[in-house]
């Protein structure tokens, strides 16, 4: 059972870091001064939400917090393909548009381990849904704001949900051993859950009049394995990146 | 948010209609003027001001830039152009020519004291 939990909890916590990491590489190249601040808080926000899984783990007897961020191999990680993304040319519209997938998911999947039975879960669920609410009012703001805006903001706003849609269902894939997690009452099925997702994105995407089509099964394919530890081909390097200095000192006190 | 007073009438966010407009390389959208509250019940605080293509985007920048150090219960955002200052020259009617310290607060400071001092002074039979 503690090796279901470590994958459970491992698959949320791992989301929020990387998450945090590509957030957080936007600071200082937000469009304006005061978005700039706003969403390198957001980040700072998530890697926090990542410490807070992690120290389940290390409750229970596990490993710290800092040797689950810093010490793993690429297989160990359970994060999805989406946030492991790129900012490739940091169009702002592309951050935004996975800021809302991401935070959207984030809302379904916490208010249903809000009643988790796993107690500390649902405890840290619960306290974490306070902040979201903020995350998700941020994006939910920018996408209808941007999505009344111009022609090009249009434009650009489909062209980012086009390329990350996909990657966003892949959120939704099947944890290694649900069914067992599902019988404990930790977790729905992630497939319920990739429904209540959709019912609460798909009509704030169509009220900015954006297109949305459900992805083939290839797409699909081609962006799930992050639970089970399989990555997309940009996680090696933001891996290497994200533990180079503390690789430098491992035994360092910070 | 609507106030429980119906005399004070907020903006409803349904309502606004904020034109598209294009930013030329050296424009900036307006300014709002933020204003928080720290606790219930207490003044709405002028805060600072920030850029804001919106009322609804200017709250949602407001959270960050004013409150991620403290915490707070709302948030109030104006737009700057709402405002009506009184000028530089106009300072000098906010200072008294006379004494008027007895309309300052501390001017009720030791009031039970002075009024036990003046139930003295009268006969008591006329109380």
């Amino acid at each position: 059972m503690l090796e279901q939990l470590e994958t459970l909890i491992l698959s949320l916590a791992d989301d929020e870091l990387i998450m945090g990491h590509r957030q957080a590489e936007w600071i200082g190249l937000g469009p304006i001064l005061e978005e700039d601040i706003a969403f390198a808080s957001i980040a700072q926000d998530e890697t926090g939400h990542a410490q807070a899984y992690y120290q389940i783990l290390t409750d229970l007897g596990l490993r710290t917090p800092d040797e689950y961020a810093f010490r793993r191999s690429a297989k160990e990680f359970r994060c999805a393909h989406l946030v492991e993304l790129p900012n490739f040319d940091y169009d702002y519209s592309l951050a935004l548009m996975r800021h809302f997938l991401y935070d959207g998911a984030e809302q379904v999947r916490l208010q249903a381990l809000s009643h988790s039975a796993y107690e500390p879960l649902a405890g840290l669920a619960q306290r974490l849904l306070r902040e979201e609410k903020y995350h998700w009012l941020h994006a939910t703001t920018w996408i209808k704001r941007l999505g009344r805006s111009t022609e090009e903001a249009h434009l650009r706003l489909q062209s980012a949900l086009n390329q990350l849609y996909p990657y966003a269902w892949g959120l939704f894939e099947e944890l290694p051993e649900e069914a067992a997690m599902v019988e404990a009452g930790w977790i729905p099925p992630s497939a319920q859950l990739r429904e209540q997702w959709l019912a609460l994105v798909l009509p704030i995407l169509e009220a900015a009049g954006l297109q949305t089509q459900m992805p083939s099964t290839q797409a699909l394919t081609a962006v799930m394995g992050g639970r089970r530890g399989w990555h997309s081909p940009y996680f090696e390097a933001l891996l290497a990146e994200l533990t180079e200095v503390s690789a430098s000192e491992p035994e360092a006190e910070w | 948010m609507a106030s429980l007073d119906p005399r004070i009438q907020r903006a409803e966010p349904e309502l606004w209609q904020t034109p598209n407009t294009t930013l030329g390389p050296l424009e900036h959208w307006t300014t709002y003027e933020v204003f928080l509250q720290k606790t219930r019940g207490s003044h709405a605080q002028h805060v600072g001001s920030l850029h804001a293509p919106d009322p609804e985007i200017a709250l949602i920048l407001a959270k960050e830039q004013y409150t991620r150090r403290s915490s707070c219960v709302s948030l109030w955002v104006v737009p700057t152009v709402c405002i009506l200052k009184t000028t530089t020259e106009e300072e000098g009617m906010f200072q008294p020519a006379v004494d008027k310290t007895y309309r300052e607060p501390q001017g009720y400071l030791n009031t039970r004291e002075r009024l036990e001092k003046y139930r003295h002074r009268i006969p008591s039979s006329s109380c």
